[in-house]
């Protein structure tokens, strides 16, 4: 049986010869490959960058950590001054840790529940106009857009007499809890690891609270609704679908929260008295590794800055461990 | 405040603004009212005020008259817990345990939420009672040499401004941003559009460098290019690579989420048509994205505005002006306001005032800025209003031709 392919050859005017592929060009473009070379080398310089701060940092901090070897890590004093110099990382990393916690246990509750309040009960809109929703949503970046020196300034001269009183009634009616107790005669509530931590708390809420509504807002709507279907109350829908489901992911909001509340500089710089110690009690004053750098930056001494580089190379380290898990965590949990 | 409604059975009544069309009752057209669970009732509304009204009362007397103890934030505090605890007992005499522990739980929330929104306020409200005061046009015009305090009587003296601090925060953000933003969108590039083996170890960089301490940078900055490299000293120049270090990854990773947004298919005709890759990126991926990637770079910018700690470090600042950014000590707005309140005169702290609050409104400016441009309502406004003249323009040309 013939067909009509079979008689098409032999009019078609390139069926003369063997059949020859058609040849396409499949080399990329000169521009191209500078274009990719561009990207990719400035994908290469942030790893450049990330490396060259941490290789700075430690480069220029080696005569402090050669002065004082691993005493580096027990000593809590700081004079820097001389040959008999003697400083450690110990209080200001003990402060640093204390002041996160602080920031951590207050600020989660809140950003918890705001971040609840925006994607479970706040309406859309209000009268039909204001989005109230995206409002809010982009008054959290506001927030965490205002400079930490204004933080820093409402935390000094608004915030802390308040707290003062407070600090004060839980150290006179709390004070069978070892971290509320004050030993007499020696603070005056103000400048404390405790009003530090309300402050950074109140800094870190932002971005804690944005991460977390967003991670809240991924929740399968089909488990949501089949749930109200049960005839669960909105109440047992976020605690027994909401909050498994974005378990994880806040746990990564958490953290990266922290990795901010350790830090940060000014405000704390600014609100906490700085002294040496690592007393367990919230009301006493200390320091913490950024409000040491910026305190004592440009204080002079033999290992003046040295030193304060070798403080900031742990908070370095340890930040980067720190985000690092967190935002594994929450990526993780973007996709899952 | 949103409370779950016990189910009740539909309401049939006149002049709703749901409509829903009507349903035949009776022989007569009659309205259905809609019911959500969100909807507050006057009762709710009305069960709320007496609970928060009672609970004011119960801890007035409590706080003031039986425990004598004082103080605002305290009584605060206590009116909130005991008005939630109230709230819930009330409800579970009205309407039963389940709706009592709902609505227990959706005023916790609100009252939750309603706390993260109130240092803001309160933030707003205090810079302008100390700040508004000390607004002038002279801040602008004068830099802070020449301060008051130092004045001999009989000369003329001059108040002090912050014109050195403008100045170089101009230049400092402006360097800042022509470094890292095209670095940061580039390597937003790379992540979304080009790739490799290492697109995931830069994402994780990036991550990790947005979580840098902002003070680090300024510290790395000293380490690198003020005294231990290259020895280049104090300067603007130098406060603009630590702002680098803040603005990049910012930039990057906001950029990166707008890109990923711009749909493959304007991607894939682009190639169809023969387009080389750098093309397609310059002629059809960053221009869909243009608000967006606008949005993201002014929010980078307004966040970068703010930073103190990696300006102490570098441009440790000078009351004098100094309009070149390469040479010398300059100033900031933000560390102008960290140095001020560390002084004790009360006309150096109101001069703190007024700066903090100047920076605020700027970045405020931005941000605001930076939302319109992004938003549904304002954003597509301006857009179809630019489309709309550059089609009457094609058209104008085209019958201009023809």
């Amino acid at each position: 049986m013939t067909t009509i392919l079979e008689s098409l050859p032999s009019e078609h005017p390139r069926s003369a010869g063997p059949p020859v592929p058609i040849k396409t060009n499949t080399k990329r473009d000169i521009t191209d490959n500078i274009f990719r070379l561009v990207v990719k080398a400035s994908g290469g310089a942030t790893f450049v960058v990330l490396f060259a701060i941490g290789f700075f940092l430690f480069w220029q901090a080696l005569p402090a950590f050669r002065h004082m070897g691993w005493a580096f890590f027990t000593t809590s004093e700081f004079h820097t001054q001389g040959a008999n110099a003697k400083f450690g990382v110990k209080a200001a990393l003990y402060g640093s840790i204390v002041v996160a916690l602080v920031a951590i246990v207050v600020a989660v509750p809140v950003s918890l529940s705001a971040a609840l309040f925006i994607n479970e009960y706040a309406p859309r809109s209000v009268f039909g106009r204001v989005p109230l929703r995206s409002f809010l949503i982009s008054t959290i970046d506001l927030m965490a857009a205002v400079p930490s020196i204004i933080y820093g300034l409402w935390g000094l001269y608004v915030l802390q007499p308040y707290i003062a009183r407070i600090a004060h009634w839980l150290s006179v009616h709390l004070a069978f809890i070892p971290i509320f107790r004050v030993t007499p005669g020696t603070t005056v509530f103000t400048g404390s690891y405790l009003i530090a931590g309300i402050l950074v708390a109140i800094m870190i809420m932002p971005i804690v609270t944005s991460i977390s509504r967003e991670i809240i807002s991924l929740t399968p709507g089909g488990e949501r609704e089949g749930a109200l279907a049960l005839g669960a109350t909105r109440a047992r829908v976020i605690g027994s679908v909401v909050l498994p489901f974005a378990k994880g992911g806040m746990v990564g909001a958490v953290m990266l929260g922290m990795g901010r509340a350790l830090g940060e500089a000014i405000a704390v710089e600014l609100v906490l008295a700085l002294s040496f110690g690592t007393s367990i009690q919230l009301n006493s004053s200390g320091v913490t590794i950024a409000s040491l750098i910026a305190n004592r930056f440009g204080a002079g001494g033999t290992y003046g800055f040295s030193s304060l580089l070798a403080c900031g190379f742990v908070l370095f380290v340890f930040t980067l461990a720190v985000n690092l898990i967190a935002s594994t965590i929450v990526s993780r949990s973007r996709r899952a | 405040m949103a409370v779950t409604r016990p189910y009740e059975a539909p309401r049939v009544g006149h002049g709703d603004r749901y409509d829903h069309g009507s349903v035949l009752l009776a022989g007569q057209p009659a309205h259905r009212t809609r019911i959500r669970p969100r909807d507050l009732a006057g009762k709710d509304v009305a069960l709320i005020a007496v609970t928060a009204l009672a609970a004011y009362c119960v801890v007035w007397i409590t706080f003031y008259q039986l425990t004598l103890l004082s103080g605002q934030v305290g009584f605060i505090l206590c009116w909130v817990g005991s008005f939630l605890v109230l709230y819930y007992v009330v409800n579970l005499l009205v309407s039963g345990r389940r709706v009592a522990a709902d609505r227990a739980v959706a005023a916790l929330i609100t009252v939750g939420g309603l706390c993260l929104f109130t240092p803001l306020v309160l933030i707003v409200i205090y810079l302008f009672a100390k700040g508004a005061r000390f607004l002038s046009f002279h801040l602008l015009v004068a830099s802070q040499q020449g301060v008051e305090e130092t004045c001999i009587p009989g000369f003329p003296c001059t108040k002090p401004g912050v014109l050195n601090a403008l100045v170089g925060t101009a230049e400092q953000i402006g360097l800042a941003t022509l470094i890292g933003v095209p670095a940061g969108v580039l390597t937003a590039v790379y992540l979304n559009e080009v790739g490799g083996r290492f697109t995931q170890a830069v994402r994780v960089i990036v991550t990790s460098m947005s979580g840098v301490p902002a003070i680090l940078a300024g510290a790395f900055v000293y380490a690198f290019w003020i005294t231990g490299f290259l020895h280049q000293g104090f300067s603007g120049f130098a406060g603009a690579l630590a702002l680098t270090v803040i603005l990049l990854p910012t930039v990057c990773r906001g950029t990166e989420e707008v890109l990923r947004i711009v749909p493959n298919d304007l991607r894939e005709a682009s190639t169809a048509l023969a387009a080389p890759q750098w093309r397609t990126v310059w002629s059809v991926v960053l221009p869909t994205a243009r608000s967006g990637l606008v949005t993201a770079v002014l929010l980078a910018i307004a966040v970068a505005l703010g930073e103190t700690a990696p300006l102490l470090l570098t441009i440790f600042g000078s009351a004098a002006l100094n309009v070149n950014p390469f040479n010398g000590p300059q100033m900031a707005m933000p560390l102008l306001v960290f140095q001020e309140v560390h002084k004790p005169l009360q006309s150096d702290i109101n001069l703190a005032y007024a700066a903090a609050l100047a920076l605020f409104l700027m970045v405020f400016t931005l941000f605001v800025v930076a939302r319109v441009l992004s938003s549904d309502w304002l954003g597509n406004r301006v857009r179809a209003s630019m489309n709309k003249r550059r089609s009457t323009k094609a058209r104008a040309a085209r019958e201009g031709g023809s």
